[in-house]
């Protein structure tokens, strides 16, 4: 009986906590979908699909997923130089847009769990207020 | 036989049609440019701005917040620049001289400022001297409200007309529904000033109730080129459309350009935004683009230095990344061009006092087009 309690009590918290951060996504990300639709839709376009050769995809971005360090980087301080998505070289430069940690974070979990993205990490103020300029 | 001559016939008016069509609506590319590009001034990030001083320097704003001297070949940077708010579409952004500089040395910047109570920026309009390479005797000559944290449509671009009245852009700061149709908001309008930042006593919305005192007209959504026409010494505009519809109007006292309630493009997502591209009391715009080339920086060329393109208007495209030429039959556009494609987001173009073009390229820097002879 007692070891009933004790895992009854144990997936309890679980179930909690893991809605929880379910309910910290979903906020993170809507705040993220208003940064987008600000800051970032006007190259990467509505569904991440940016332009060809031009402006890299975000939607099922290799680069994105794989490069999460050098991504949330280039959304806190810019991005220049060449960098190879889904096999295509890109060498626009993004200019830096200017947004808090907070933002930054948001706008990351809206494009790394959208049009097809998924990441089963949340990108957290801390995560984003440790990276450093190159 | 006489089928022959009828399919003939037909084939005829199908090419004529479908040629006619072809000088609107598409960008022609160029084989043989009459000029070669040449890097003058290399490593700026975003050029936004650029200016020439007598003595043949240049000034050229940093978005991020640097005014760059650029004299025989060197870059020192101006002091004493006021503090931008560098944020998304924002930052320091035009420059332009007073057209008496070489008498009076006012020089007039426009930038996103955090200056008011409300977090985050709004467009300000500022004159200075440039003395000892800093920035001197600073006024502020117009701030727009209320500050906001979006990030885009600033507008800014500056430019005097020949009566001396000092003109600027200021977007609608991603207030579509909100400002640029309302006269006693500030945002989706053309301004109009004294030089000294006194306002005209015959600008439209004096006596409009709160209405905007500095503004010339509305309806406009993110203006980034402006330039003086040569001819007929108007005030030429060129604004961003959302996904379609970028436009080149003419500003006209007290006019309603119609943004958000008529437009050629549709919102990004697809979706439209009205189906409506006309109104009664809302101007058309002398050319519109579908797709966006997205454009700033605008001159027209008055120079004899490139043969055939005396009075043609040059834009930068930032999406597309060239420098568009449009021929021009008084306001009709009768040819595009693509120049130097490939080149990168072309953030301003200008005509030097030499007769040559000046191309901002972003991520590289000021490109001069050498005349090929």
């Amino acid at each position: 009986m007692k070891l009933f309690i004790w895992a009854y009590l144990g997936l309890l918290s679980g179930t909690s906590m893991y809605l929880h951060q379910d309910a910290g996504l979903e906020e993170s990300m809507k705040r993220g979908e208003e940064i987008y639709a600000d800051f970032c839709i006007t190259c990467h376009l509505d569904s991440g699909e940016g332009v060809a050769g031009t402006f890299p995809p975000l939607a099922k971005s290799d680069y994105l997923m794989q490069q999460r360090e050098a991504s949330i980087r280039g959304v806190k301080y810019g991005q220049s130089g060449e960098i190879v998505v889904n096999g295509v070289t890109y060498n626009s430069m993004m200019m830096d847009p200017g947004l808090e940690e907070e933002e930054v974070a948001d706008v990351m979990n809206y494009i790394l769990n959208s049009w097809g993205n998924r990441s089963d990490t949340m990108v957290t103020v801390e995560e984003v207020a440790q990276i450093q300029p190159r | 036989m006489k089928k022959s001559m009828y399919l003939a016939c037909f084939f005829v008016v199908m090419t004529y049609i479908s040629c006619a069509q072809k000088t609107e609506n598409e960008v022609a590319t160029v084989e043989n440019p009459p000029f070669t590009p040449e890097l003058l001034v290399d490593g700026l990030q975003i050029p936004w701005g650029m200016e020439f001083l007598p003595d043949g320097s240049m000034l050229i704003t940093e978005k991020a917040g640097e005014i760059i001297h650029f004299k025989a070949g060197v870059k020192t940077k101006v002091g004493n620049v006021p503090a931008v708010y560098d944020r998304g579409q924002g930052g320091l952004l035009d420059i332009q001289l007073h057209p008496n500089y070489a008498e009076n040395g006012w020089i007039y910047l426009s930038f996103a400022s955090e200056e008011g109570a409300e977090k985050g920026g709004n467009t300000a309009i500022v004159r200075a001297k440039l003395v000892d390479n800093a920035l001197a005797d600073l006024q502020t000559l117009y701030k727009a409200t209320p500050n906001t944290t979006k990030g885009q449509h600033f507008g800014s671009r500056l430019e005097f007309d020949r009566e001396g009245y000092l003109y600027f852009s200021i977007g609608e700061r991603g207030e579509r529904d909100i400002n640029p149709q309302d006269r006693t908001r500030d945002g989706g309008k053309i301004y109009r000033l004294h030089d000294d930042g006194r306002i005209p006593d015959d600008n439209p919305f004096l006596g409009l109730e709160n209405g905007v005192k500095a503004a010339y007209t509305y309806g406009n959504r993110n203006p980034q080129g402006m330039a003086l026409h040569p001819g007929t010494g108007e005030i030429w505009i060129h604004e961003h459309g959302p996904r379609g519809g970028d436009e080149i109007n003419i500003v006209e006292k007290g006019a309603n350009y119609g943004w958000p309630v008529i437009t050629y493009g549709i919102n990004y997502s697809g979706t439209p935004i009205t189906d409506q591209t006309a109104k009664a009391g809302m101007k058309q715009p002398i050319h519109y683009w579908v797709p966006s080339i997205a454009p700033s920086g605008m001159a027209f060329v008055t120079s004899d230095r490139y043969p055939g393109w005396k009075g043609s208007l040059l834009v930068g495209s930032l999406s597309f990344q060239y420098l568009e030429r449009l021929e021009l039959d008084g306001t009709k556009v009768t040819r595009r061009e693509k120049l130097l494609p490939g080149t990168g987001r072309v953030r301003n173009v200008r005509q030097g006092p030499d007769g040559l073009i000046y191309v901002a390229v972003e991520g590289k820097g000021i490109y001069r087009l050498q005349p090929r002879d």
